[in-house]
């Protein structure tokens, strides 16, 4: 394991990213957060806590994916929650990772179904560079580019037990 | 199992075709309810669709009558933005020689994602199941099941009594009241409540609540006053003059609701009917449901079907999520079975 970052550098990143945002949002008096399942909702919630942001709310993309045959027989598809409008809103998507940019793509499929939000932004913890979609984030925490063999982990308290980033081999 | 448990414990979707609930496993129900949980709210948003059968294609198949189990699935489909194409009728074709089987690959073979079917005849679904290759999924074939029906009543069960988490229903005991011999929905209905821990009770006189019925794992009684103090939920069931054969039925109004399952529809009421008097021996906190088409005044009492205990209408907005649920899984799995 490569350790990228512990849980005070972890707790630095999303520090400075709640930073960026403020920074980087025309009106950070309409921030929303809405957090990607699992663990983007994750982010969302412990950057909501950093910034002092009640509106956080969480989404379950499956509905919204592109290919129906690559869903697995494990069904799961998770409950959305937005318990606040974002008509008007700045609202801010966020994921632990960004890689090919689908899932960021469904995001925002299914939130534009919730109403018209002023403006729509990106933070994520980890970006790397495989895009298959043009997409890219607009607040990011570190950028990483794993070998061929490896992959990204990212642990968040409290989906787990630690705050982690780390590298690992693929298998 | 604890309902926080089983929510680990679901099952994995692998069916192509939802045909019936008897020998389902309970974590393969779960998964669907609560899948149908999850899809709840999206009548809730701005735009009332997901994307997730967009391009795909649904038939309704109905070879016998049905109103509202065909607009259910309709608008199931379309709150997943599957297209639909209704083939009400669909009996025209096989008044001119057609088997329905043939009728059923002539409809895949024009690109459809899923069929589903009603048909007068038990096993119809399942036969049409073997000739396709697409989703089938039963809507009702003859005195067997309707196992959406037994899933959209055990989600509302499972509302009604705070068991959403996990649809554990052990501890609740459910009756299931009247034509019970004649009805898909009370076999459907007792496969989905004792797999999900509930316990049944079939009421009705022993013409339409045999004996025989225990073998589906419910427990049988003729003395509705006896049992209804002791029930958290009473489904009751509408009386099926159509399906009891010679002697019933026929042009002549009276003589339709005739039976010769019982001496009158008036003695019948009087025994088996939910009327405001019988709705007093109720238990606090019990519910009243009907799959519908109700006969106001014969087995439930209009004050009783709109009163405070009813949770008729919870059932038809439960049914479409429980149907959305349903194509949602069974054309994934016909998806990836095909990729």
């Amino acid at each position: 394991m490569k350790l990228i970052a512990d849980a005070a550098e972890v707790d630095r990143l999303i520090r400075q990213l709640a930073d960026q945002i403020r920074s980087g949002v025309k009106d950070p008096r309409r921030l929303a957060l809405i957090g990607i399942r699992r663990r983007g909702d994750v982010l969302a919630a412990r950057l909501g806590e950093v910034m002092g942001i009640a509106d956080v709310g969480s989404i379950d993309i499956t509905l919204y994916r592109d290919d129906l045959s690559e869903t697995g027989p494990m069904a799961r598809v998770g409950k959305t929650h937005i318990p606040f409008s974002i008509q008007g809103r700045e609202v801010v998507i966020c994921d632990d990772v960004i890689m090919t940019g689908r899932s960021v793509l469904a995001a925002i499929r299914e939130i534009l179904d919730f109403g018209r939000p002023a403006r729509l932004h990106l933070a994520v913890l980890v970006e790397r560079p495989e895009r298959e979609i043009p997409i890219h984030a607009d607040f990011v925490g570190v950028k990483l580019a794993p070998g061929p063999g490896e992959k990204v982990d990212v642990r968040l308290v409290p989906q787990d037990d630690i705050d982690q980033i780390s590298i690992n081999p693929r298998g | 199992m604890s309902p926080s448990d089983s929510v680990d414990l679901d099952a994995p979707w692998p069916h192509r075709c939802l045909l019936g609930l008897q020998g389902m496993p309970a974590a393969e129900m779960r998964t669907l309810l609560n899948v149908a949980r999850s899809f709840s709210d999206i009548s809730t948003r701005s735009v009332k669709k997901a994307p997730a059968l967009r391009g795909k294609v649904v038939a309704n198949l109905f070879f016998e009558d049905s109103t509202r189990t065909r607009v259910s699935f309709t608008l199931a489909a379309q709150r997943l933005s599957a297209d639909v194409v209704d083939l009400a009728g669909a009996g025209s074709s096989v008044s001119k020689g057609e088997t329905i089987d043939d009728t059923a690959a002539n409809i895949e073979a024009m690109g459809v994602d899923a069929l589903v079917v009603r048909h007068k005849a038990s096993g119809a679904a399942a036969m049409i199941a073997g000739v396709v290759r697409c989703a089938v999924i039963n809507a009702g074939d003859g005195r067997h099941e309707h196992p959406t029906q037994g899933l959209l009543d055990a989600y509302t069960v499972a509302e009604a009594h705070g068991r959403l988490d996990g649809f554990d229903l052990s501890g609740l005991r459910i009756a299931i009241v009247g034509d019970v011999v004649s009805s898909r929905v009370a076999r459907s209905n007792i496969a989905a409540m004792t797999a999900l821990g509930a316990e049944v009770v079939c009421v009705g006189p022993p013409t339409l609540a045999p004996r025989s019925l225990e073998s589906l794992g419910c427990r049988v009684e003729h003395d509705f006053d006896a049992v209804i103090g002791e029930c958290d939920v009473v489904n009751m069931l509408r009386i099926q003059f159509e399906r009891h054969g010679e002697g019933s039925g026929g042009r002549d109004p009276a003589a339709q609701r005739a039976s010769p399952a019982f001496p009158s529809l008036r003695e019948y009421r009087q025994m088996y009917a939910l009327t405001e008097e019988r709705a007093r021996l109720l238990k606090p906190g019990a519910v009243v449901m009907h799959p519908g088409p109700i006969n106001r005044g014969v087995e439930l009492a209009a004050p009783v079907a709109d009163g405070p205990r009813s949770v008729i209408l919870r059932q038809v907005s439960n049914g479409l999520a429980v149907r959305m649920a349903a194509l949602y899984l069974c054309v994934s799995a016909a998806a990836r079975a095909s990729a």
